[in-house]
């Protein structure tokens, strides 16, 4: 009875989770779901008798492997969301007729098969003595073969993420020598200027004032401000509203002319490497840290955004080339 | 009639190593073609002592066969064997064979004597004398061999020198096409030889000459015909006896030398051997040897109709040969006594024809290789001994009392007369056409008007090329009367070619002969007061319907175009027409759909991993279906 | 009630399969691959205790290890793809094509 509850409840959460894996724009939530999933799924694994594995799958796949998922997930694009537009034509109706004949086909299988109650893994386990002996019997005898080939596979496995993620320095690491020199051979020598500068507030969403008393839109925080957008609040100072719709609305036409949706940021990520970059990334951060913002969330997406505000024209240039 | 002698095994003297009459100039040959340019400046010295060697052993090998008591001059020793079980290489000398190694090392010396002068400003003097001495090689070996298929190898390797010779300036189109319409039409001839051997090969299993015509006999009278006709299919080729003549006037544009050697005293006899040293079989055959008579009789005809209008000195000497060898296969035709005379003229129309054709050469060498006979004209004074000895030939061929051709060409003509009253009075009609045909060249060349061009300046040829002329007048003067009075060459022959049973004694006043001078006396005034005594045109006139049938060598090649070119053509065309659309349209469809087909399929691969993935899920749930579908059955 | 476990273990199947052939983004495609393997495991693990033996648990151990590994190398790739095209979507590697 009780497995029957677990059992129902789960399979309604998993299949939910499922759903949403498949069905949620950002990639960040399908992660999030694919862990419900797993979660469940280890629960399912121990209602049936299977301990180790349950654990293993708690471990291995929720812990490690979608570790590693949010890991990429981050490096390659946070808040990129998939474009709801089909581009192969029918593929969505076909992948539909496909994926739920093939459950249905599946379903009916297993339906048409009488199943004798289940024979239950007592008996197996009883000569070890418990689940994760009898597993470590069968792993250390019969299955050892497979077992070090395994160890062959997860080494190889290793080596081949390092070759692959591996990259190779092209040009020497740039000292603080040429940063500096970057940095003054760049449009703006000087630190940005630092949000938060009106007398009541302290907090980043804030543009600075340039030294005639207007509002410097280099000092908006991109990000933040989208936030705000689609959040429908609208800052309540005219002059910053003005300057924030301005600043929108180009990010808008950059989205345009790059369709790539919000995969601008994400694409900056990887060229930290870059000398020029750094050096901007550097002066951001200065300018940061001097201004006492220690969130390291805002700190982080505003570097971001600064170093693609930097990088705009190599940015540009950049992405010619790829296309 | 008393049959050939028997052939005996022979071995030592000069006989036993006769095969070096072969080997001679076939060494020549090899040396002066392998060895390119280094033997150019003595190659020509090479090829004529390679050829008078010839001429030396040939001589001694009569010498040694005339020691011999008459009844043992068929002597046959084996070279090697070749095709096992068929045919061993061996060389045969008898009368028959001895008397052509005679003339082809005798008149080929005189002729590559000749060509050191003749072919002296030539580039390629060294290769027109290896091509002589391949000539003279495979021509000793086609008429020395003891075998037909020895024979057939002589017979291929004159037809390649004599096409190597045609084109030897080959460089001028119309010498390459003569060359190639020689071979293709002695094609023609060869494989009537060809499958003549494979028959008598089937039928008497051998074809060694002295076993086949002993047992010629033994075949059915069918087979014997078609054997000879067969030969004479061959002969023809050969021979350019109608209709497969149109070649030889054709083959005029090779060196004169080669004219004269090839295509006047040697190759193109070699016909004539053919059916005389077939005898045996034609003899058996009465149906064949009537076709043989024929064949000459219409041969001699054409060649004398065309010889007639013919302006080219050489191409009116072609002609001329034409009709001298129809004569020569119509003595062929007519048993032994007929052989005798045929291979008589044969050997005195070597000379004179020779004489002529070398004159001919000397008179283009002053005249600037001028072959127009409208453009010659009162040569006699500046050129003498060439218009000599021109004129003995023309006398000889026209059969002027006592000269070589008087005896032989009469001796055809009687002995045709007794045999066929029709064919033999059509060759003594024969005859005034040749008078006046050869009066025509003699009196259009040496005499008359001077019509020369205008940078002409003739002179006598050099003592190099004058005094084979003189030595072949020569033999054109005395040859005949020598061979035919008292049957002295009749004599000789009979042990090979048989002996008849009453011996022909020679009338010097005979019906057929008075009218044969007569006629040709005819001729010869008719062609006086035509190109002697009246003004010859530099151009030639149009001519009557007559004139220009006889031009147009009696329209044999439109005749040949009309009957075998055209229908080739139709039938190339549409062997053409079939391979492109038929065969090529099936596979060039084939590929085309294929390559259609695929060119669509393709666009399946669309590079989207995600259209892959579900043709997989489909692939699944199609196994699925599968196995449900099986399990549940 | 194994059946009803291998009810559900087939449709996660189906639903990973549909969402590896409707999403762009190779990350969430992995995803699903993930899930299909992990409703794989279930029925692995679902028939062990149907037929009492061991041996299905042990697939499904073996299953998690090669799975493992196959994440470090894919998304490896994607790292090296998204380096180089500057894009995550699997429909962009697509020269490789007619």
């Amino acid at each position: 009875m009780g497995e029957t509850i677990t059992f129902w409840v789960l399979a309604v959460v998993s299949v939910a989770g499922a759903l949403g894996l498949v069905f949620s724009r950002k990639a960040v939530y399908s992660a999030l779901m694919l862990g419900v999933v797993m979660l469940s799924l280890a629960v399912l694994y121990a209602v049936q008798d299977a301990p180790f594995l349950a654990a293993v799958q708690i471990i291995v796949y929720t812990g490690a492997v979608m570790m590693l998922f949010l890991f990429v997930l981050m490096l390659v694009g946070v808040d990129s969301a998939d474009s709801l537009v089909e581009t192969i034509k029918g593929q969505r109706f076909w992948a539909a007729v496909a994926g739920l004949g093939f459950a249905a086909l599946l379903a009916l299988g297993i339906g048409n098969v009488t199943l004798s109650p289940a024979a239950g893994l007592g008996n197996a386990v009883k000569q070890a003595g418990g689940n994760v002996p009898s597993l470590a019997q069968l792993v250390f005898t019969r299955h050892v073969f497979a077992f070090e080939v395994t160890s062959a596979l997860l080494i190889t496995a290793a080596l081949g993420a390092m070759v692959l993620a591996h990259r190779e320095r092209v040009r020497p690491k740039a000292t603080q020598r040429d940063l500096a020199r970057a940095r003054f051979s760049g449009p703006q020598p000087s630190p940005l200027p630092g949000p938060g500068t009106y007398a009541l507030h302290n907090a980043i969403d804030m543009p600075a004032l340039l030294p005639d008393g207007t509002l410097s839109p280099k000092s908006i925080n991109r990000v933040l401000a989208r936030h705000d957008e689609e959040a429908g609040v609208t800052p309540t100072d005219p002059r910053k509203a003005a300057i924030v719709k301005q600043l929108l609305a180009k990010d808008v036409l950059v989205e345009d002319g790059s369709g790539g949706g919000g995969d601008e940021e994400a694409r900056d990520d990887d060229a930290v490497h870059d000398t020029a970059r750094e050096g901007a990334h550097d002066v951001v951060k200065d300018n940061v840290v001097r201004d006492d913002v220690t969130d390291m969330d805002v700190q982080d997406d505003a570097v971001r955004d600064d170093v693609a505000r930097s990088g705009d024209v190599e940015e540009a240039a950049h992405r010619e080339d790829v296309k | 009639m008393e049959s050939p002698a028997e052939i005996i095994p022979h071995s030592g003297g000069v006989i036993g190593v006769s095969w070096l009459m072969i080997a001679l100039p076939l060494i020549g040959a090899a040396v002066l073609l392998l060895g390119g340019r280094r033997t150019d400046r003595w190659g020509h010295l090479l090829g004529v002592a390679m050829s008078l060697a010839s001429f030396v052993v040939a001589v001694a090998s009569f010498m040694e066969l005339l020691g011999l008591d008459p009844e043992q001059r068929r002597r046959a020793y084996e070279l090697y064997q070749f095709i096992p079980g068929v045919a061993d290489m061996g060389i045969l000398i008898d009368p028959l064979s001895i008397s052509f190694a005679l003339l082809i090392t005798g008149v080929g010396s005189l002729i590559h004597i000749y060509s050191i002068g003749y072919m002296s400003h030539d580039p390629d003097r060294r290769r027109f004398f290896a091509y002589l001495n391949l000539f003279v090689a495979a021509m000793l070996l086609l008429v020395l061999s003891d075998n037909y298929v020895g024979l057939f190898i002589g017979w291929e390797g004159v037809g390649l020198a004599s096409y190597l010779l045609i084109g030897f300036w080959q460089f001028k189109p119309s010498a390459a096409v003569a060359a190639k319409k020689a071979f293709i039409v002695n094609r023609v001839g060869d494989f009537g030889l060809l499958i003549a051997i494979f028959t008598v090969w089937t039928t008497f299993g051998s074809v060694a000459f002295g076993e086949v015509f002993g047992k010629a006999g033994e075949a059915s009278q069918n087979t014997l015909t078609a054997i000879g006709l067969l030969l004479l299919l061959g002969a023809c080729g050969k021979s350019a006896q109608l209709p497969l003549q149109s070649w030889l006037l054709d083959a005029m544009e090779g060196p004169t030398p080669v004219s004269a050697l090839i295509h006047a005293a040697t190759m193109v006899t070699a016909g004539v051997y053919l059916v005389v040293r077939s005898g045996a079989f034609f003899e058996a055959a009465p149906t064949a040897q009537l076709v043989v008579t024929i064949v000459g009789v219409a041969t001699l005809l054409a060649g004398a109709i065309i010889g007639c209008a013919k302006d080219d000195i050489k191409k009116g000497l072609a002609g001329s040969t034409m009709s001298q060898i129809g004569y020569m296969m119509l003595g062929a035709g007519l048993g032994p006594v007929g052989y005798t005379f045929a291979i008589a003229h044969l050997i005195t129309h070597g000379f004179f024809k020779a004489n002529m054709f070398l004159g001919a050469g000397s008179v283009m060498h002053g005249m600037n290789d001028e072959v127009d006979m409208r453009k010659y004209g009162g040569l006699f004074p500046v050129m003498r001994i060439t218009a000599i000895t021109f004129i003995i030939g023309y006398l000889a061929i026209i059969g002027f009392p006592l000269l070589s051709g008087y005896f032989t060409k009469d001796g055809i003509i009687e002995t045709a007369i007794e045999h066929n009253a029709i064919l033999g009075w059509l060759a003594v009609v024969g005859a005034g056409i040749t008078g006046f045909y050869m009066s025509r060249m003699v009196f259009m060349t040496f005499f008359g008007k001077r019509r020369w061009a205008d940078d002409a300046h003739p002179h006598e040829s050099p003592a190099v090329m004058t005094v084979p002329l003189i030595i072949l007048s020569i033999g054109s003067i005395f040859l005949g009367g020598f061979l035919v009075l008292d049957n002295r060459f009749m004599q000789f022959l009979a042990p090979a070619v048989g002996r008849p049973e009453e011996l022909p004694v020679f009338h010097f006043v005979s019906p057929a002969g008075l009218a044969t001078l007569a006629l040709v006396a005819v001729g010869a005034v008719f062609a006086w007061f035509r190109y002697g005594a009246a003004e010859v045109p530099r151009v030639a006139p149009r001519g009557s319907f007559l004139t220009t049938f006889a031009r147009r060598d009696l329209y044999g090649d439109a005749l040949n175009e009309a009957l075998f070119m055209r229908p080739g053509q139709w039938l190339t065309r549409i062997a053409v027409f079939f391979d492109n659309r038929g065969i090529d349209g099936l596979v060039n469809g084939l590929a085309a759909a294929i390559g259609g087909t695929s060119g669509r399929l393709r666009r399946v691969q669309t590079g989207y991993v995600r259209s892959y993935a579900l043709s997989i899920l489909f692939g699944a749930a199609v196994v699925v279906g599968a196995l449900l579908y099986v399990g549940n059955m | 009630m194994t059946t009803h476990y291998l009810v559900l273990s087939a449709l996660l199947f189906a639903i990973g399969a549909i969402g590896v052939l409707t999403r762009r983004n190779a990350i969430v495609v992995f995803m699903c691959v993930e899930l299909m393997l992990n409703a794989c495991n279930l029925a692995f693990v679902t028939f062990a205790r149907q037929h009492g033996n061991l041996d299905g648990q042990l697939i499904a151990f073996f299953v998690m290890v090669v799975a493992a590994a196959e994440v470090v190398i894919g998304l490896a790739i994607i790292v090296m793809i998204f380096r180089t095209r500057r894009s995550a979507s699997v429909d962009d590697a697509s020269l490789l094509k007619y």
